[in-house]
């Protein structure tokens, strides 16, 4: 790339900025829909802020590991931002083959976190590891068979030109499959930022918790940069999601812009819904879900292979 | 874009997996009645111009694979007190990607055959995944009522494949083919009903047990 990438660093820039919403938006849309007031879709923000604030607390059993893993989070899941064209035109950083890395950054965020879990020595956050790891183990080949799926359709194998103008070629020929391909990425999706028929943000139960109870003993900025990663990585699959149903190379930055940021509070509305609309599965029920996301992704496959 | 028998086709083969996918018999019934629904439209959308053998067969297909039957099953259920299916032989999970294997498979073999001209290219490899995902459901659920399912949806894939000669096959084959589906539901609703009676469960291995 020869040029200073300036449009694509302005939609990171504004994506940064919206993250936090993504998480208020979609408790408020569940509150909504039972009937309730909720919380303001600007919670997280003030969360986040009072967060940075405090100070952190340390436990004796922790090391470097545990120290490290907040950071270790927010930076991998920063790369992977830089390398999807968000606009839907164009990335700051850009390779061939570059969707693996996509996929591998947010493989060693979820590690780092695993690990400073394991770190703490609490038996629970080792179990919410677990738990962890496990889905991811089914989330993966789900998110890798969507990624193939958007391959074949393209012919390209770098995010930054299959979501361009190839993408927007491809619609005509290959709808079904992409609409297949895009109702898997939202079961992974929901699996990877852990919302509802997988994981309960909201549940402060030891024994059902996954993702939160890995993070109970990160306090302060620690516990801010977390929960900040948390959302930035909805707000990355919405941006995937809304990649794949709108491509918008032909249309100019502004009018991209915009839809972006309305798929991205659409992205974040039928999360909300589906909370609101089931409970969450029985652990052993998880597997099955993220598996028949797979299914989707493959008979997808197959419908552009014949 | 593509046209409306292909997008049909393709919604029968989702319902398949939601068949192969869901634990509540009400669910899996549900499944069945949508892809009667789906069936019935297939022939309105492959030979478009309403013929009277047509618009039979489509207010045939509906009336008996996406309502009769259905209510017939769903009352079954009310009676017989079932709910779930708890233990199929292969998982839900595993017998998902056998679905999707048996789609691959079909998807693969299809373009082999020597068939006749045919309006869409889809339409074989989806009757035979759906034949060989009916014959899964019917062989490895352990609930006789599941069982019935995946008769009904082994059946509906060789509807589909009849679909593909509806000009060459009178009128009065098909609608003696969707009678004695129904006459062949209605009697393993019957049976369902006394299995249950005698066993207080819908479990088919217990047949075994069978002694005077």
């Amino acid at each position: 790339m020869s040029t200073f990438p300036v449009f694509p660093i302005l939609t990171l820039l504004i994506v940064l900025g919206l993250a936090p919403a993504l998480p208020g938006i979609a408790n408020r849309t569940k509150s909504a829909l039972t009937g309730r007031r909720g919380a303001p879709v600007m919670q997280l923000y003030a969360d986040l802020a009072k967060l940075w604030r405090k100070g952190v607390v340390y436990s004796r059993t922790t090391t470097l590991v545990f120290r490290l893993a907040p950071v270790v989070l927010l930076s991998t899941t920063l790369l992977a931002a830089c390398l999807l064209p968000l606009d839907g035109q164009a990335a700051i950083l850009g390779f061939p083959g570059d969707l693996v890395a996509f996929a591998g950054l947010f493989g060693l965020g979820r590690f780092s976190l695993v690990v400073a879990a394991m770190d703490t020595g609490s038996s629970f956050e080792g179990m919410g590891a677990s738990r962890e790891v496990t889905v991811a183990a089914f989330a993966e080949p789900a998110l890798f068979l969507c990624f193939t799926v958007l391959v074949l359709a393209t012919g390209q194998l770098q995010l930054d030109g299959m979501f361009g103008l190839p993408l927007a070629a491809a619609w005509p020929l290959a709808a079904p499959s992409l609409v297949l391909a895009a109702v898997s990425l939202f079961i992974v999706t929901l699996a990877e930022t852990c919302r509802v028929p997988v994981d309960d943000p909201l549940t402060h139960l030891e024994l059902t918790m996954i993702h939160e109870v890995m993070v109970l003993d990160h306090s302060g900025p620690d516990l801010a940069l977390i929960l900040y990663a948390g959302g930035l990585k909805m707000a990355l699959f919405g941006c995937l999601i809304v990649g794949v149903l709108a491509p918008r190379a032909h249309q100019s930055r502004a009018v991209a812009l915009a839809e972006l940021v309305l798929g991205l509070g659409l992205v974040a509305v039928a999360i909300g819904a589906v909370e609101s609309a089931m409970a969450r599965l029985r652990m052993n029920r998880v597997p099955q879900l993220l598996v028949a996301a797979s299914a989707l992704a493959g008979f997808a496959l197959i419908l552009l292979l014949r | 874009m593509q046209p409306v028998h292909d997008v049909l086709l393709l919604l029968v083969v989702l319902t398949n997996f939601w068949v192969l996918g869901t634990t509540r018999l009400s669910a899996t019934i549900r499944a069945t009645a949508v892809q009667g629904a789906l069936l019935a439209g297939l022939p309105l959308a492959l030979y478009p111009g309403l013929s009277p053998h047509i618009l039979g067969l489509a207010v045939g297909t509906f009336a008996v694979k996406a309502v009769l039957l259905p209510v017939l099953l769903s009352r079954a259920i009310r009676e017989a007190a079932v709910r779930r299916e708890i233990e199929p032989l292969i998982g839900f999970a595993p017998s998902m990607l056998l679905g999707a294997l048996a789609v691959a498979l079909a998807f693969s073999i299809a373009p082999r055959l020597p068939l006749p001209e045919l309006r869409t290219h889809v339409l074989v490899p989806v009757a035979l995944s759906t034949v060989v995902i009916g014959l899964l459901v019917l062989t490895t659920r352990s609930k006789a009522l599941t069982q019935v399912v995946g008769y009904l949806i082994l059946e509906n894939g060789i509807y589909v494949f009849g679909l593909s000669q509806v000009e060459r096959v009178p009128f009065l084959v098909e609608v003696g083919v969707l009678l004695d589906i129904f006459v062949g539901v209605f009697i393993m609703g019957i049976v369902v009903f006394h299995i249950n009676r005698e066993f207080d469960s819908l479990d088919s291995a217990r047949l075994t047990e069978l002694r005077d």
